[in-house]
């Protein structure tokens, strides 16, 4: 099925766009693969990420570097000289390598991810304050990005379209074609590892962290390293994502962490149906699509729209696109079938004092 | 040593503005465990009321009103911040109560919309917003009058309709009238998105000298302002009826809801009370720099620092926090630290004045001050000042 | 010694000033049933969050079979020592089914990768099957678990705890809020687990108190004030005081309790 999906795509989509569609589509298929691992941690797990950005710029930026470098040998790339830079940074140094290039896009986010996870995690620090201390995180990345104008070159962030791999233009309509086709690929590829991550022992642990944390910790397993690892998955794919996007759009800078960016890849994830792997892929592409097209008929529209829908979705459809479907279906067809709707028993209980006061109880 | 106080003082100051805002932050989520993203934008909306107070004041022949505008402003600051604040409660974080991470995104969808409000709005955009505002609730009215609620899911469906056509009307209508002009009377943009200047009165310019050092007056004012909210603040929790009905919902909602506190208004008065204080914090922001849009997100990820390295709902834990995070960010960040310390000549302290560096400047005092935080957050989970044993949970 | 399954030694846990448990000193055999019982604040669930590591002891230290002090423990390492608790309200997990739930508490190991990598083992399933059987789910195996009744949820989380296999359970108030007829259900349930299990019940109702006791431990102001069984606990003078109040002394115990 995700074969025969990711097939059609790869042959149909090229031949029905043009050339600067088809790199949209190609780009925000990229974000697909973002917005895979948002779902991973948001809609299963229940951590809610704002700094997404920051393993995405890693990402991208892994890539750009290694590109940078694809040049005659003693130069350096060129913005250092901007800077009176003569020698490169050190850590600059293994990037002249493909293969750890290729390794460090995903293992860097990832690294970064289980590290800043494990230090929140471990002090059970969770919910909200989880997710500002995430955004703070952003802030930091970025402004550490955005200032090191030495390092790798601040604001301006790195080209990658002029740079040349085996003699072929990153820019080229052929490159940017292999890059579609991988995308698609690897997009297939992602949602493959977390069919496999969430369905089974694991996934169905997530859904218990997700539920009732502290729960799982009287039945032995210690959440801590679960959240952990399940974080640093969603890094990889992000950091993964930020260099496919980084490739197609032709740069990467430190715009990619800004706050706003990094809440929206949520709100991708919330209107296609959070805990379904399907609506997270449906829903970057949809918000994207619609991002893309208002933006360019009513620019000052776009930010409104913007609002609304994170209102919107929040309020009016909190279980997204895929979510409100598969609900509404499954009460059509009970209807049809003439049986009662559901009803859940207790309903007391979940208004119940004592029992909230258990929950907050066990939540410290 | 000179350098040294007159940097600390800024650092004060700067530790003032989020205090200000950091204590709204910190009172709603204690209360109602929700963290409002738009909070920055109610500093944003305070000061741009300040640059509106500024301009009445200045149309009613300067003078004397251009020496005392900042008062009524820092009233009217309070006054709009609030009601948009309510307003936000009332119609938005109440439906998702129980649900702070969704009121986490609501509250940034708000965020979205206050800035580019701001950006946009003019006499044709408010003409649409009232017409919107009329033919929405009126229909509502209309069909509650008429059809009292017989109408099953029909009434779903009407209800869709008025919705929808008083969005097209009001779009058409708002559209209309901005595509007057720039430079028509409806079509002129009150702010636009370019940065607005508000100046301070004159009272409040130029600073008091005392020795080598001078402390400027608009900095004094900033911090006596925190002052006066404070106590106001402590004055109001712990002294007012209504203060404590808010510390006793805060410990045990359903006991107070029990006892017969009603929980939900004393939830939008502290929801309002919160976005009031950051109204002020915006006004007195004014006197620092230029106003914009994006000015409430630049204090806002401070602000919620504070309220993390503070713990919740702890006036004095938010206290130090702020300062804390105001006056360390200012003093790496104005690189005054390493200044001081090379100054003092020690070579030992070469490797630490090297660091510090590095870091002087304000984005990179925040990756430093971040690192603390979260070095900070190892040994004390729960803030500065947890509460503990039981208490907490019953 | 090695026949004690749990012993405490002093175990004191004061939050800020009021003392929840105060000098504690129990012990209960391998094999043991025991009840506790005391009146409202006198330490019983902190007891129990002590012990499974919710609450570190401020003094004093708990040993778990040959495990000296369990107080460096996380709350996953002591419920991976053996120490299996229900709370007092059901906490299954609702979006789970209750095949799901068991899965999960019978599944091992149950560190990250193994979790990953290990498929439920079919010894495992056999055991889940079971559990269905005796805590009569089957018919509701594969619904969610939110739509359970609460006294099926009970039972579920009953269920679970004994998927643990742990060698020491503690049941905190199994009976609050079912039917009679499933409260007798329940106590048969807990005596047939005690057959292979020790056990620590929490309990309020005294007529299920009677059914299933063997050993009574009263707590009262978080100390044991007595021990013995039902019969010799209820003719004792200090547990009547106790639960009655003498005239002269009841105000001023109320508000220390309280």
């Amino acid at each position: 099925m995700v074969v025969a999906i990711a097939l059609l795509t790869i042959l149909l989509l090229p031949l029905l766009l043009s050339d600067f569609r088809l790199k949209l589509v190609g780009r925000f298929l990229s974000l697909a693969i973002l917005a895979l691992g948002i779902d991973l941690i948001w809609g299963y797990t229940g951590l809610l990420s704002l700094g997404h950005g920051i393993f995405f710029a890693l990402g991208g930026y892994a890539l750009a570097m290694h590109l940078n470098l694809q040049l005659p040998d003693g130069q350096i790339p060129e913005f250092f000289s901007l800077y009176g830079v003569q020698d490169l940074p050190w850590f600059w140094q293994p990037f002249y390598s493909m293969p750890f290039t290729f390794v460090a896009i995903w293992v860097i986010p990832m690294v970064t991810a289980g590290l800043l996870g494990y230090l929140v995690f471990r002090n059970r620090i969770r919910g909200v304050y989880f997710s500002i201390l995430t955004q703070a995180m952003l802030v930091v990345f970025f402004n550490f990005f955005n200032g090191q104008q030495k390092l790798i070159n601040g604001t301006n962030g790195l080209k990658t379209d002029t740079a040349t791999v085996m003699g072929v233009l990153m820019g080229s309509d052929g490159a940017q074609m292999a890059l579609f086709i991988l995308t698609v690929v690897i997009l297939a590829l992602a949602y493959g590892l977390c069919r496999w991550l969430t369905g089974g022992r694991f996934g169905r642990l997530l859904i218990a962290i997700r539920d009732d944390e502290s729960r799982t910790r009287f039945l032995g397993y210690n959440p801590t390293s679960f959240k952990t690892f399940v974080f640093a998955v969603s890094g990889a794919l992000a950091g993964i994502a930020g260099a496919l996007y980084t490739v197609q759009s032709g740069i990467v800078s430190p715009q990619y962490m800004e706050i706003a960016f990094s809440i929206e890849m949520v709100i991708w994830v919330a209107v296609g149906g959070r805990g379904t792997l399907i609506g997270a892929i449906i829903g970057a592409l949809m918000v994207n699509l619609a991002r893309s097209f208002l933006s360019e008929q009513f620019p000052e529209v776009w930010l409104f729209f913007q609002g609304i829908l994170f209102l919107g979705v929040v309020t009016v459809l909190p279980q997204g696109i895929v979510g409100w479907l598969r609900s509404e279906a499954g009460s059509q067809m009970r209807s049809l079938l003439g049986r009662p709707q559901r009803v859940s028993t207790y309903s007391s209980l979940e208004t119940d004092p004592e029992v909230q006061y258990e929950h907050e109880n066990l939540s410290h | 040593m000179s350098l040294f106080a007159s940097s600390l003082f800024d650092g004060i100051s700067i530790g003032a503005v989020l205090l200000m805002s950091a204590l709204g932050l910190s009172i709603v989520f204690g209360l109602m465990g929700v963290i409002n993203l738009a909070h920055g934008e109610m500093m944003m909306l305070g000061a741009y009321t300040t640059y509106v107070v500024q301009n009445g004041a200045k149309a009613l022949g300067g003078g004397l009103w251009l020496n005392l505008y900042i008062f009524p402003a820092l009233v009217l600051a309070f006054v709009v911040a609030a009601l948009v604040g309510l307003f936000l409660e009332r119609n938005i974080i109440r439906l998702l109560y129980g649900r702070p991470l969704e009121t986490l995104l609501a509250t940034w969808g708000v965020s979205l919309i206050l800035r580019q409000f701001v950006r946009s709005v003019s006499w044709g955009f408010v003409a649409g917003l009232v017409i919107f505002a009329v033919l929405f609730w009126g229909g509502r009215w209309v069909l509650q009058r008429f059809r009292p609620g017989g109408l099953g899911r029909m009434h779903q469906g009407a209800i869709a309709l008025i919705t929808l056509l008083s969005i097209g009307i009001s779009v058409t209508a708002g559209y209309g009238l901005t595509g007057l002009g720039e430079t028509s009377f409806w079509g002129k943009l009150w702010f636009s998105a370019r940065n607005v200047d508000v100046t301070p009165p004159g009272w409040l310019q130029g600073g008091l000298s005392l020795g080598t050092v001078t402390l400027p007056y608009a900095r004094l004012f900033i911090i006596s302002l925190m002052v006066v909210c404070l106590v106001g603040i402590y004055w109001f929790l712990q002294r007012s009826p209504w203060g404590l009905r808010i510390r006793a919902v805060t410990q045990n909602r359903q006991m107070s809801a029990c006892l017969g506190i009603p929980t939900d208004r004393v939830d939008a008065l502290a929801f309002a009370l919160g976005s009031g204080l950051a109204g002020v914090a915006g006004c007195a922001v004014t006197l620092l720099g230029s106003v914009g849009p994006n000015l409430g997100s630049n204090y806002i990820v401070d602000a919620f620092m504070v309220v993390v390295v503070g713990g919740v709902g702890q006036l004095l834990g938010s206290i130090v926090a702020a300062m804390g995070i105001g006056i360390t960010s200012y003093l790496i960040g104005s690189g005054t630290l390493g200044f001081v310390l090379s100054n003092m000549g020690a070579s030992f302290l070469q490797p630490v004045i090297d660091i510090l560096d590095f870091f002087a400047t304000s984005s990179m005092a925040k990756v430093m001050i971040f690192a603390l935080i979260i070095g900070f957050l190892q040994i004390r989970p729960a803030g500065l000042f947890p509460q503990q044993g039981r208490s907490v949970d019953v | 010694m090695s026949t004690k399954i749990l012993v405490t030694e002093n175990l004191t846990v004061s939050f800020g000033g009021f003392k929840a448990l105060n000098q504690l000193n129990f012990s209960m055999d391998v094999g043991e049933l025991r009840v506790i019982i005391g009146p409202n604040g006198a330490g019983k669930t902190t007891f129990l969050d002590v012990i499974t590591g919710k609450v570190r002891p401020t003094e004093g230290q708990v040993t778990f079979k040959n495990h000296r002090n369990l107080r460096k423990l996380s709350e996953y390492q002591i419920a991976q020592l053996g120490i299996g608790r229900k709370f007092q309200t059901p906490r299954v997990y609702p979006k789970l089914t209750p095949r799901e739930n068991l899965q999960l508490a019978c599944d091992r190991p149950k560190a990250v990768f193994p979790s990953l990598f290990g498929q439920s083992s079919p010894a495992s399933r056999q055991t889940v099957q079971g559990l269905l059987d005796t805590t009569g789910l089957v018919a509701k195996a594969d619904l969610p678990a939110q739509y359970l009744s609460h006294g099926e949820k009970q039972w579920l989380e009953i269920g679970m705890l004994v998927a643990q296999s742990p060698d020491l359970l503690l049941v905190d108030e199994p009976v609050a809020g079912l039917t009679d007829e499933e409260t007798v259900l329940t106590g048969e349930l807990l005596l047939s687990l005690a057959e292979s299990h020790s056990i620590i019940v929490i309990e309020h109702d005294m007529e299920f108190v009677r059914q299933i006791a063997q050993t009574v431990t009263v707590l009262h102001q978080g100390s044991v004030l007595c021990e013995g069984t039902m019969a010799e606990v209820q003719a004792n003078p200090q547990v009547i005081e106790v639960y009655l109040g003498s005239p002269a002394e009841s105000a001023p115990s109320r508000v220390q309790v309280g």
